[in-house]
């Protein structure tokens, strides 16, 4: 087994560990954060592809090195706006929850709307 | 590369037109940052002519053309560069998002105006720039030309949607929002997955390129999988739904036109992209039954939840969950094996228009729904008695809207219907043809429950809170029109949404 496949194998259960915890958490930000898991499980094997590409004397085909660049910061963003809403939600309700009850939407319709 | 391909990768004379498209509503965007809040109004408002104009300039050069325009970014060609490109399905798309936006923010001016005299609201800036990004990232979504590039219109889109779901700053809405942005978060890292897994495979991201090279293999299947999962979720398909509701209930009454107008259309835009652009004969019919049968669950239980609702503005986007759900039509009755052409026949047409009729009627529907709770104060439907009579043109916008939604003729949700009704019996899949026919008559159980409550005698608590002004009905009313205008283009398979598929060229020449 060679380095691009032990990281391409890390890649792949950082993945599958976020894609769990997303789909099995209900805190938020537990959510979050396996999301930014599941994530830099994607980036992991963008390197791989990265380096198995590897051709002209360079040390790694740099079209994934450069798109993993811009799947950084659209990551990085989307967890900044995902606090951002989080804080905001526990400053208004005093609770960091999605409550499953209120998932039909009941709760949402005001007077004012 | 193929020869073929020359027609869909040579740059085209008026190319330059489509990145103009993307780049007008950012240079709005950032002069609104540059000149301040207190103009943000007028810059959306100056930009609306040329944005419409080139839009239509993009939709006459493809239709008269007969091919799709291109524009290589810096010159370069793909694999190594960017390419934008334009076909039938795209031109159509930025005509109905360049007409959508436009009539959001005329109506929008009313709502989300700076006070006079008084410290700038932040609210009305919000509104103003996001409306400007949803518009960029729609027509690059429409135009790209490279999957990744594609992601990272996507997460435009995303990042765009979100704040206007929680434009209201409650915590109702904030907790609407950051469910919508947790599934649509879902969605995009699948997507990104999906891409890399591509790349990896095939080693280009150019949707023209991989349409000769795509093989069906694990690697493309499970690629495909994981894309098309992460686009329904942004798409809101039944199961994957639970977001939209809240969310689309949540907005303001224009937020909420150009959601459920436009937003969740990108991503079906995509998903269809995917499938017959960038991998066709990759799907078999299995799992674009699977799709179908997705869909039809869609219709059933969005139109029968739509039925329970006690709120307008809930009804409403309970209705979008069921008419998204005869888009996925196109997969099962397009791929069906009686056509050698999947974009020839009647359901490419008829999926197409349900899209476009879908979002004039939707757009007029939430507007309308806006105008409604303005005037009372709320919008619960048990005491809409004698709204009717205040708002004649809204009620009449709204039944307009409704015809689209059940599929009653003239309109164009009636000959979106009826195309797909046929596809469906000319392929044998009699099914999709009965969960059509039921959400027809669910759609015209929810659409005349309103209007029979609107039209009924007045209550004693019936009050008018805020009386609107007739102009205001006039564009939401002129939305309703078009949808209805759509029913009167002719009932065959349209040459425009056929121009430009990578498909036809790598059949013939293999």
């Amino acid at each position: 087994m060679n380095a691009a496949t032990l990281f391409g194998i890390c890649g792949a259960a950082l993945a599958g560990l976020g894609l769990f915890g997303l789909i099995t958490n209900s805190e938020p930000l537990r959510k979050i954060l396996a999301f930014n898991l599941l994530g830099t499980g994607t980036f992991l094997i963008f390197g791989v592809v990265a380096r198995r590409g590897a051709a002209a004397g360079l040390g790694g085909d740099p079209v994934p090195q450069a798109l993993v660049i811009t799947g950084i910061v659209v990551a990085f963003s989307a967890t900044a706006m995902a606090v951002v809403l989080l804080l905001r939600l526990f400053e208004e309700s005093g609770k960091a929850t999605l409550d499953p009850n209120e998932a039909d939407g009941a709760s949402t319709a005001e007077d004012d709307s | 590369m193929m020869p073929g391909l020359a027609v869909l990768t040579d740059a085209s004379a008026d190319g330059f037109l489509l990145p103009l498209a993307i780049i007008l509503p950012v240079a709005g965007i950032l002069s609104a940052f540059v000149l301040g809040g207190r103009h943000a109004e007028r810059i959306v408002l100056l930009l609306l002519v040329p944005g419409l104009g080139v839009a239509a300039a993009v939709f006459v050069a493809v239709w008269r053309g007969g091919r799709s325009l291109v524009y290589l970014v810096g010159g370069w060609e793909p694999p190594l560069g960017i390419a934008l490109r334009a076909d039938g399905i795209s031109a159509a798309m930025m005509a109905t998002v360049a007409v959508v936006i436009c009539a959001t923010a005329l109506f929008a001016r009313g709502e989300f105006a700076q006070p006079h005299g008084r410290p700038e609201a932040r609210a009305p800036f919000v509104f103003w720039t996001l409306l400007l990004a949803i518009w960029t990232a729609l027509n690059t979504i429409v135009l790209g030309d490279d999957l990744f590039n594609l992601y990272v219109a996507l997460e435009l889109l995303t990042f765009a949607a979100v704040p206007l779901v929680s434009l209201k700053g409650n915590a109702a809405t904030l907790k609407a929002a950051l469910r919508y942005l947790l599934f649509a978060l879902f969605g995009s890292v699948l997507y990104l997955l999906g891409t890399v897994l591509i790349y990896s495979a095939y080693g280009t991201l150019d949707i023209v390129l991989l349409s000769g090279r795509v093989h069906p293999e694990p690697v493309a299947w499970i690629a495909a999988a994981l894309m098309t999962m992460g686009l329904l979720a942004k798409t809101a398909l039944f199961p994957l739904h639970l977001w939209l509701p809240p969310a689309h209930a949540g907005a303001p009454a224009p937020g909420s036109a150009v959601l459920s107008a436009l937003v969740v259309k990108g991503s079906f835009f995509l998903i269809v992209r995917l499938w017959f652009d960038a991998m066709p004969g990759l799907m078999d019919l299995a799992a674009a039954q699977m799709l179908g049968t997705l869909g039809s669950g869609a219709i059933l239980f969005g139109s029968i939840l739509a039925l329970r609702q006690q709120r307008l503005k809930l009804l409403i986007a309970y209705s979008t969950i069921a008419q998204i759900g005869y888009l996925f039509f196109i997969f099962p009755l397009a791929l069906g094996a009686a056509t050698s052409n999947p974009w020839s026949g009647f359901a490419w047409t008829g999926g197409w228009l349900q899209l476009f009729s879908h979002a004039f009627a939707k757009a007029a529907m939430f507007m309308a729904a806006g105008l409604i709770a303005e005037t009372l104060g709320h919008d619960r439907i048990a005491q809409f008695g004698g709204i009717g009579r205040v708002l004649p043109i809204t009620m009449f916008t709204f039944g307009l809207a409704g015809l689209s939604l059940m599929g009653v003729p003239p309109s164009g949700g009636f000959v979106a219907k009826v195309l797909l009704l046929r596809a469906s019996i000319m392929e044998g899949q009699w099914w999709w043809a009965a969960a059509m026919l039921v959400g027809g008559l669910l759609a015209g159980g929810y659409v005349f429950m309103v209007l029979g409550k609107a039209f009924s005698s007045a209550s004693a608590s019936f009050k008018i809170c805020a009386p609107v002004p007739r102009s205001r009905e006039v564009l939401p009313l002129a939305l309703a029109l078009c949808a209805v205008l759509l029913g009167f283009v002719p009932l065959q398979p349209s040459n425009l949404l056929q121009i430009g598929r990578t498909a036809a060229l790598t059949v013939a020449s293999p």
